[in-house]
């Protein structure tokens, strides 16, 4: 078993680099992107709260290889700026991604008493100061295991990206049938492989917990 | 307790108001001045709009129709010049809303340090000093859980006061207290008002009414229904409505 490992480790380490590298930009992405769009869902602006609507019930509704097909076969159609397969599967996962993030942090802010909101207004705190320094620190607590979850989904989402030509972990598998390596086996280190990643993602959390407990 | 007399522009003038919530009419054709200095009492039951006028004041309800001026100047839409206006305007609530996640004194340093930009050490001196003032000094590093009702209100006048407001707003301060704390908030309001803040406060402590207000204002289903001296409505209500309302509250 080891074997297989040893003699394909190029197949590997590209396939998990790229896997770590698409999670960690389309996670980003999505984090801040998520995050403009839970502000514009509670602005007091009604057309940033339109768009915002609009945008989260788009992509909540869309399947995730929807949203794969149209940056793979639509976007170049468009012919805007040519990017790479890899930077258009980052743009598809951090768009899709987004929408997820944002109803976490949306539902976070939910949490927090509306006397919050209306005490750091009347002491003249403009929107996002009151966001800023009222708001999502009390939210914080909540949002986290949510999103931790998000997050996770994000990690296995990756792999779709395999469909479209982007060498990551979920297409190991294929490139190893065709060298004729034994699949079973090597799906087997490719599960191993996902458990680690989802290590750091749980430790983080429960830092954060931690941290955002203590600090009531 | 007789009005001050000044020639200036009303701390506060409500003129001609309106405002609705879906089909329910909550101010009608409010037309309310509130001199520099004075203090005037909201009365009125339940649901007669008291909450929507206070906090109409502020912007915190935005109006139908009509026109509110703070010191002669006009409420602006919601933005940084509302939010510049509302620093100049002191806001205490029923419930207190302290922020949960912040110790008392942060809760009276923090809007002087990030709206009016003192420098942390003077914004933190001035809130001991007014911790001192309303008597729980002893109380800055505690949360606003950690503090009773009657601690948290007093900290509460303590963090609007820490912005020099031009003029305080009280909704139903009290209401939310075990009995045993209310006149320990009464008597900070009516320190306050002894100094000459200018004040406008929905409460149904009369004795706070009688001693400290110089008018009383009642309302009813939306509308202002007296405006008058504090004891002129205590003992001659013109109205029925108001005459029906004090007999209820002064047998309870
Ligand atoms: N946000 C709101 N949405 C709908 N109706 C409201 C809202 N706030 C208050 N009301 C209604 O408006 C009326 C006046 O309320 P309020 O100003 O709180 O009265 P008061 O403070 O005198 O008890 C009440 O009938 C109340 O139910
Ligand atoms: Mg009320």
């Amino acid at each position: 078993m080891i074997q297989l490992l040893l003699d394909n480790r190029d197949l590997f380490i590209t396939g998990f680099l790229h896997t770590i590298l698409l999670f960690v930009l389309a996670g980003l992405g999505a984090l801040v992107l998520g995050t403009l769009l839970a502000a514009m869902r509670v602005s007091p602006v009604p057309a940033l709260r339109l768009l915002g609507t609009g945008y989260v019930t788009i992509f909540r509704n869309t399947p995730l290889t929807l949203v794969f097909f149209f940056f793979a076969f639509a976007y170049p159609r468009l012919e805007l700026v040519d990017v790479s397969f890899f930077t258009r599967a980052v743009l598809a996962l951090a768009m899709y991604t987004a929408a997820f993030v944002c109803e976490v942090v949306r539902s976070g802010i939910n949490t927090v008493d509306v006397g919050q909101f209306e005490a750091s207004r009347a002491l003249g705190f403009t929107f996002s100061q009151t966001l800023t320094t009222i708001v999502v620190p009390q939210a914080i607590r909540s949002v986290v295991p949510p999103m931790t979850s998000v997050l996770n989904s994000l990690l296995k989402n990756t792999t779709i990206a395999a469909g479209f030509s982007v060498l990551e972990a979920g297409q190991i598998t294929p490139a190893l049938s065709e060298r004729g390596a034994p699949l079973l086996i090597g799906m087997f280190w490719i599960a191993v492989g996902f458990g680690i990643l989802v290590v750091p993602l749980t430790a983080t959390q429960r830092a954060l917990e931690k941290r955002w407990s203590v600090a009531r | 307790m007789s009005a001050p007399a000044t020639a200036d522009p009303p701390m506060i003038r409500m003129v001609g108001v309106h405002k609705h919530f879906g089909s329910l009419h909550v101010l009608r054709d409010i037309n309310l001045d509130v001199a520099r200095g004075e203090v005037v009492v909201v009365l009125g039951p339940s649901g007669s709009g008291k909450s929507t006028l206070c906090r109409s004041i502020n912007r915190l309800e935005p109006i139908d129709e009509g026109r509110i001026e703070i010191d002669g100047t006009p409420l602006p839409e919601e933005g940084r010049a509302l939010a510049r206006l509302r620093a100049d305007v002191g806001m205490v609530f029923q419930q207190f809303n302290l922020f949960a996640h912040k110790t008392i004194a942060e809760n009276v340093e923090l809007a002087p340090v990030r709206v009016r930009r003192i420098s942390r050490p003077d914004a933190h001196a001035a809130a001991m000093q007014l911790l001192t003032r309303v008597g729980i000094s002893d109380q800055a590093d505690k949360y606003p859980a950690q503090l009773s009702g009657g601690q948290q209100q007093r900290a509460a006048i303590a963090r609007a006061l820490a912005m020099r407001p031009k003029v305080m707003l009280f909704d139903e301060p009290t209401s939310a207290l075990d009995p045993e704390m209310v006149q320990e908030v009464l008597d900070v309001m009516t320190a306050l008002a002894r100094e000459g803040m200018t004040m406008l406060v929905v409460t149904h402590e009369m004795g706070f009414a009688r001693r400290a207000a110089h008018r009383v204002v009642f309302m009813s289903d939306g509308e202002i229904v007296e405006d008058s001296a504090p004891d002129q409505f205590f003992t001659a209500p013109r109205s029925e409505r108001a005459k029906d309302f004090l007999g209820k509250i002064l047998t309870h």
